[in-house]
């Protein structure tokens, strides 16, 4: 039950998300030496860094999902790595995850995947737990018929579409995307964001996304997290193209990105 | 507790307050239904400052709202519409097409149409496997260049040298079933001496290679199968053939050819094995010194018993890596599809084993040997 989550003492100052001195290592390899991440409320969050810098080691050290060797990370002002296992079940209603390639249940229906969370978390109806499902299916603008199809049926958009359903399906207050418009045509991928940016405001969400997408970047983002040198760099938007670092330098003002300005007329 | 109600003439003031959260859906639910309406007309929904309307309670709310405009009652908002209620209210009428019924009309006459096309078809597949991989087979044969070395090198590994605990242990174990029941039965007649014939040729035309390939078909038969399907769920298959390269060829074919080395590599330790233990046992339960055990084994081992169960061990290999690689090429769509094929090539590499071992038996003693 959410009421549950009153146990938990959240602390309703706290920002959503907050790393301090996070190290992750794999052997001798350091992905993360003391890194410090803070994403406030109701804010989109973008992280971005090179291939191997640990984006998706990041998010699942936010999600609790891995240790880290040092630091520690709280979400809504708790450590989920200090709660015991029935705390820890209710605190994961906090947040919503979509994965990079989807991970929908393959051997599930679309609707039935939307359900899954709301039947091991909820106490609904029958027919609750029916108009629900299908209630977060329209809102990411899924058709009807998508709701008895397998994910193996489905285009990339639209299991890209249905994921963000299935993270939607607890009312949670904070999501956490992994690249959520890779894979999608430029089409595809602005109508997400559009629907993400929709969604994030009228529900008043908190958004944590991983993205190579520069596009996806400037519709989407209020602040922009660089991992360099296994380290967040973080500003708002509009000052973090500007940083020195060559790696933000290269990604913001290099061939590509100068393209885009061409394009956006930047 | 989720909203406070004052009825003035037949004008209901409703705010709500406190927490519409998905977890409290059945309080909310319960808790609106206690409303009395039967004397108001209109009902004005206004909004506390501690409210925390999510989307679950905001449907909740729609769906009383749908209801009480069916009776008659007009909805107003002083303060405006709540947003997420507004969000709501605009995604379901957006998409009016309401929920899609499965079909769920059986009809006998299509049922069992479709059923026999399936079969039809899937006979089809299984025997355009069978021809394709006899053709690559037979090419690979006369052109080295495409002997998979290394991969059948390690098939044989996987599937032979890996197995050969388990094997030699169920081998062990066999035999003293066998030597043990035989001991019982024939000591009531003086017989002692025949448990030998029993164990030696039962475990070398029979038991050895049998349990041999059913123990093989459990462990490689699925292994091939859970490889191969989950190879292609992630599109490996495709990769391989997008570059020219012949899936059968890299994939299936050293599994086969691994297997016909490995199976009666394994029979042969099973078969030693089986015979020791037989030997192990008639000792220690019999009192039968070992070298009468081996003189009695001479004699009744016949030219062609040893060679009667180890030629039916690449029969056998065939047929299991044949299910166990056929299942795991028609693995489509979903994790459950991996399992249920893997199922399928267990079960199947097992029954066409047994099977082919009675028609083994029918072969050998109409030629009689």
């Amino acid at each position: 039950m959410r009421s549950d989550l009153s146990q938990l003492s959240l602390n309703v100052e706290a920002p959503a998300v907050q790393a301090t001195g996070v190290v992750n290592r794999f052997g001798s390899q350091i992905v993360h030496d003391g890194l410090d991440l803070t994403v406030n409320r109701g804010e989109i969050f973008g992280i971005v860094g090179g291939s191997g810098s640990g984006k998706s080691v990041l998010l699942n050290t936010i999600l609790g999902l891995r240790r880290p060797q040092a630091g520690e990370v709280r979400i809504f002002g708790i450590d989920l790595n200090a709660l015991n296992t029935a705390q820890l079940r209710i605190a994961k209603q906090l947040y919503g995850v979509t994965f990079q390639a989807g991970a929908l249940f393959s051997s599930l229906t679309v609707l039935q995947n939307i359900q899954l969370p709301m039947l091991e978390h909820l106490k609904l109806s029958a027919r609750a737990l029916e108009e629900l499902a299908m209630l977060k299916l329209k809102l990411v603008g899924l058709p009807v018929e998508a709701a008895h199809k397998y994910p193996a049926q489905l285009s990339g958009g639209m299991i890209k579409r249905a994921a963000l359903a299935r993270a939607l399906a607890l009312d949670p207050p904070l999501l956490m995307l992994d690249e959520p418009t890779s894979g999608l045509d430029p089409i595809s991928a602005a109508a997400f964001d559009e629907l993400l940016v929709g969604l994030q405001r009228e529900l008043a969400l908190t958004v944590i996304m991983i993205t190579h997408d520069l596009d996806s970047i400037f519709r989407t983002c209020n602040r922009v997290g660089v991992i360099v040198e296994r380290r967040l760099v973080a500003d708002e938007l509009a000052k973090i193209v500007d940083h020195p670092h060559p790696w933000i330098q290269a990604y913001f003002h290099g061939d590509r990105a100068r393209r885009f300005g061409a394009i956006h007329g930047t | 507790m989720f909203y406070r109600a004052t009825l003035r003439e037949d004008s209901l003031q409703l705010t709500l307050e406190g927490d519409w959260l998905a977890g409290e859906l059945g309080q909310i639910e319960a808790s609106l239904q206690d409303l009395a309406l039967s004397s108001c007309s209109t009902i004005e929904i206004g909004t506390a400052p501690d409210l925390r309307l999510e989307l679950s309670g905001a449907w909740l709310l729609h769906d009383f709202i749908e209801r009480w405009r069916a009776k008659g009652i007009s909805i107003s908002y002083p303060q405006g519409v709540p947003p997420t209620l507004k969000l709501v209210t605009e995604t379901l009428s957006a998409n009016p097409s309401d929920f899609i019924e499965l079909e769920k009309n059986f009809r006998p006459v299509t049922a069992i149409g479709r059923n026999v096309v399936d079969q039809g078809r899937a006979a089809r597949a299984g025997l355009a496997f069978i021809g394709e991989l006899l053709l690559r087979f037979t090419r690979g044969l006369f052109s080295p260049r495409h002997w998979r070395l290394t991969s059948i090198v390690r098939h044989v590994y996987d599937t032979g040298i890996t197995a050969v605990p388990i094997v030699s242990l169920i081998a062990f174990l066999i035999s003293v079933i066998i030597a043990y029941m035989g001991a019982q039965q024939l000591r009531q007649f003086g017989a002692d001496i025949f448990v030998v014939d029993l164990v030696t040729v039962g475990v070398l035309r029979e038991l050895g290679v049998l349990l041999t390939a059913i123990i093989v078909a459990g462990r490689s038969g699925s292994a091939f199968a859970a490889e191969i399907g989950a190879m292609k769920l992630n599109q490996e298959i495709d990769a391989l053939d997008a570059t020219g390269v012949q899936p059968i060829e890299v994939l299936i074919l050293p599994r086969l050819i691994g297997l016909i080395i490995s199976l009666p590599l394994l029979t042969v330790i099973a078969d030693v094995v089986g015979v020791l233990g037989g030997a192990l046992l008639c000792h220690l339960l019999l009192d039968m010194p070992l070298v009468q055990y081996f003189q009695r084994a001479e004699e009744s081992i016949a030219a062609w018993t040893f060679w009667v169960g180890i030629i039916k061990a690449p029969v056998f290999a065939v047929l299991i890596a044949m299910a166990g690689t056929y299942r795991g090429l028609q693995v489509r769509g979903s994790s459950r599809e991996l399992g249920r094929l893997t199922t399928v090539a267990v079960v199947q590499a097992i029954f066409l084993v047994i099977l082919a071992d009675a028609l083994f038996a029918v072969l050998f003693m109409e030629i009689g040997i």
